[in-house]
């Protein structure tokens, strides 16, 4: 069989047995199932024990899988000189803990999620012959410019354009809820103060109100 | 032994039984029991202690889904709420109409001091106008009382609980009395560019009042003040008084407060009223019905045990209910009393809600400075519009008002996201410099609004659906009038104005007010179903939540409100459930109850 013939006979296994979906070419899984009775943290959580993700449900992405997630987070936040890359603090851990959440909207979020890693495995492949961790900056840096931005994306790239942009959102928010992601955006708040001084006259000059 | 079982309920004797513990019957219990009367208090859900349960400073990145709402938790992880949402689970509502325009969302807690442990602490006063709204246009109903006859228990309220808020004297927005108020925190830089800029477009923008401390209350002034003649009521406050902070300017109000520096039920009604030895409480306790004497009046009430299921009856002198106006409503119709007005589930109503955010350049790339403050609004826009709705140039009747944010807070899942409408679509360096440059320049506006009590919005039990304790759930039936329709498109509008006038651009257009309304029920703001008038044949209750069917039972929650003002309705509960309180001992003392 050619290449093109043994990825349409891979797709079509992986369609009717949904927890064997294909990652390029590798026939490992690209996640486990959640649970159809998976339970969520319940109505009345413990908020003062410690939360990690893996904790209130089981993570579900294989292992190729994290490592593609991890790629592409590093693509979207990379390491500059303010912060590191996304992956460096738990952003992965943490996409995981969210498509393998039981609740609807994450549910609904790994429907694009897993499909969007899947693709970007396969059009990685289709390019350059590799997986989409194996290339260089370049490489896929050519992939991302075709769906980062939706509204300028071809037609055949509409959903992997849309894929792109939750996946931006959740490292987005992965990152900058974290405290190295909070000092790098300019968060200087939740410490306790004696008194609220208001904004500084600086802050004020900028916005013309002083 | 404050916190009792059921067991111990049924053999001690009570004045009076209370049932809720939120902010209408935290302020009964507070009242009735600091001036000696012995209260019994049942709560439907469990236990809670502020003190050891809030996740005070626990950033976004500690929690599941980096703190994200979820069915089980609806506004967000961290969020004080216990057991609750717009679905309880085993405790189902239904609607007459499969219409979503036409449904109600019932908000519930099931915690010591219910919602009041979550709320946005907002609190102003209704104003002269809001009592006579029948008089003023022609639509709903007055209430049996003015301004004047409220006016000195929302003093007492905001003494007693902690107010920020300014001294603006506006038409319809009265001011509190010197000395009753804490000072406004310092406005932040959206703040100070949001008042500039709708200024020009003619809107005006004052602080804020808040249920919370911007500094400590004084305990040698107000329980002199609050409970005159009464030395231990004012020695037990004192010393409470004492035991709460101000406001550490860090940590969302809607966690709750360990250090007891905003208000909710659990850290301020509670605690005084326990230290008097008059109250207890027995918690998952879910009230069914009012039982009767043979005379017609209240006995006491029947409470199922939410952990073993079985069944209870306590009695009193009186009974008052402060369930939250629904369950309260529930409550009487599952007891059969109280309707001989047939009035008892009518004229249900929640806020109007819409509202519009932008963004603003003039707020980018700020320089670094903490903007928490003390959590929500430190300003806020009252309506403004009496005069031009007076001559008929709105279309719609009754206002509202902006709660409006801004400035850079504490990160969560809506941080940097979804820029493409800003950027187009970026990631790598320039995706990092994007985040750091639109960070905290967003605006948002919250159109709250008046909603008038129409025939169409109301609650019945249903007649098929039981809830996991076989207690009969209510029925919804929901309908917008034009007028709040017309309120949230102008909401829309207005807030798009003042976001151009900033020099902004707002993230979606304004719509038309079927499209910008929220659903009813989504505010969270339910009042109605057994309001309170003159005329027994047209109301539920006395100006005293007193029943005019049945005079040893009250009712303090938002069930008696006459009318929904724009003016969030918690702070005009509790000084209700205050003059009602009063009421209520001066006839225990005559010995007419």
């Amino acid at each position: 069989m050619d290449r093109r013939t043994t990825l349409k006979w891979m797709f079509a296994a992986a369609a009717t047995v949904p927890a064997l979906r294909v990652h390029g070419y590798t026939a490992e899984p690209l996640a486990r199932d959640v649970a159809a009775n998976q339970a969520g943290y319940g109505t009345d959580p413990k908020l003062m024990q410690e939360w990690k993700p893996g904790g209130p449900w089981p993570l579900t992405l294989g292992v190729q899988a994290r490592l593609t997630t991890a790629a592409l987070c590093d693509l979207i936040i990379p390491a500059d000189d303010v912060s590191p890359a996304a992956s460096s603090v738990g952003v992965v851990d943490f996409i995981d803990e969210w498509i393998s959440a039981p609740y609807p909207q994450q549910r609904g979020d790994r429907e694009i999620i897993l499909p969007g890693l899947e693709w970007l495995g396969t059009e990685s492949q289709q390019r350059f012959g590799k997986a989409f961790v194996a290339l260089d900056e370049q490489q896929k840096s050519a992939i991302a410019d075709d769906i980062c931005a939706p509204a300028r994306a071809k037609p055949e790239f509409a959903r992997a354009a849309k894929f792109f942009s939750r996946f931006r959102d959740l490292t987005a928010g992965g990152f900058y809820t974290t405290p190295v992601g909070m000092k790098d955006i300019g968060y200087t708040g939740n410490v306790p103060l004696d008194k609220f001084d208001g904004p500084p006259i600086e802050a004020l000059k900028k916005a013309g109100l002083a | 032994m404050p916190f009792i079982t059921s067991a111990d309920a049924d053999k001690n004797t009570y004045d009076v039984i209370v049932v809720g513990s939120g902010a209408g019957g935290g302020q009964t219990a507070y009242t009735l029991t600091m001036d000696g009367a012995r209260v019994l208090m049942l709560e439907a859900g469990r236990r809670y202690d502020p003190a050891s349960e809030t996740p005070m400073m626990q950033n976004n990145s500690e929690a599941p889904l980096r703190g994200s709402g979820s069915p089980e938790k609806p506004f967000g992880f961290w969020d004080a709420t216990i057991d609750g949402g717009w679905n309880v689970p085993g405790e189902p509502y239904t609607s007459a109409s499969d219409d979503p325009a036409r449904q109600f969302q019932w908000w519930r807690a099931r915690m010591l001091g219910g919602r009041t442990n979550h709320w946005g602490r907002i609190s102003l006063r209704n104003g002269i106008y809001d009592f006579k709204p029948h008089t003023r246009d022609g639509l709903g109903f007055d209430w049996p009382m003015d301004y004047a006859d409220l006016a000195p228990y929302y003093d007492k309220v905001e003494m007693l609980i902690g107010v920020y808020g300014g001294d603006d004297d506006m038409e319809n927005t009265p001011r509190s009395p010197n000395g009753v108020l804490l000072p406004p925190p310092k406005p932040r830089v959206s703040d100070l560019l949001v008042k500039q800029r709708a200024a020009r477009v003619g809107v005006p923008v004052i602080p804020m009042h808040r249920a919370v401390m911007t500094t400590r209350l004084d305990h040698n002034r107000l329980p002199k003040l609050l409970h005159p003649g009464n030395e231990k009521a004012q020695a037990i406050l004192a010393a409470d008084m004492q035991k709460r902070s101000a406001c550490i300017w860090a940590t969302p109000c809607g966690r709750g407060c360990s250090i007891r520096a905003n208000y909710q039920s659990t850290t301020v009604h509670l605690p005084p009223a326990l230290d008097t030895g008059n109250l207890d409480i027995v918690t998952d306790a879910m009230v069914r019905a009012v039982t009767t004497r043979k005379d017609g009046k209240a006995e006491g009430v029947i409470y199922i045990d939410r952990k073993t299921g079985a069944e209870h009856r306590v009695k009193a002198r009186v009974v008052v209910l402060a369930a939250s106006a629904l369950e309260s409503v529930r409550i009487l119709l599952n007891s059969g009393i109280a309707n001989s007005s047939g009035k008892v589930g009518k004229y249900i109503m929640d806020t109007v809600g819409a509202g519009i955010g932008g963004q603003i350049p003039l707020l980018e790339n700020m320089p670094l400075h903490n903007e928490d403050g003390a959590d929500f609004g430190h300003m806020y826009t009252p309506w403004w519009l009496y005069k031009e709705q007076l001559a008929g140039k709105l279309g719609f009747a009754r206002g509202y008002h902006f709660e409006f944010g801004g400035g850079r807070r504490m990160p969560d899942m809506g941080t940097a996201s979804g820029l493409e409408w800003l950027n187009g679509g970026t990631y790598g360096r320039k995706f990092k410099q994007d985040a750091r440059r639109y960070f905290g320049s967003f605006v948002y506006f919250s159109g709250r609004g008046e909603m008038i009590p129409n025939e169409d919005s109301y609650a019945e039990l249903d007649p098929k659906v039981k809830d996991r304790f076989g207690i009969p759930v209510l029925r919804f039936h929901w309908k917008w009038s034009p007028h709040e329709l017309g309120q949230a498109a102008h909401m829309q509008k207005a807030a798009a104005e003042i976001i151009e006038a900033m020099g902004g651009k707002t993230s979606s257009q304004p719509q038309p007010g079927e499209k910008a309304i929220k659903q009813g029920g989504v505010i969270i703001h339910e009042v109605g179903g057994a309001m309170m008038g003159n005329d027994p044949k047209k109301s539920v209750t006395n100006s005293y939540g007193q029943c005019w069917d049945v005079k040893n039972l009250f009712i303090t929650d938002g069930a008696t409100l006459c009318s929904n003002a724009d003016k969030n309705p918690t702070l005009t509960i509790m000084a209700l459930a205050w003059r009602a309180s009063d009421h209520m001992l001066g006839l225990m003392k005559k010995k007419e109850l």
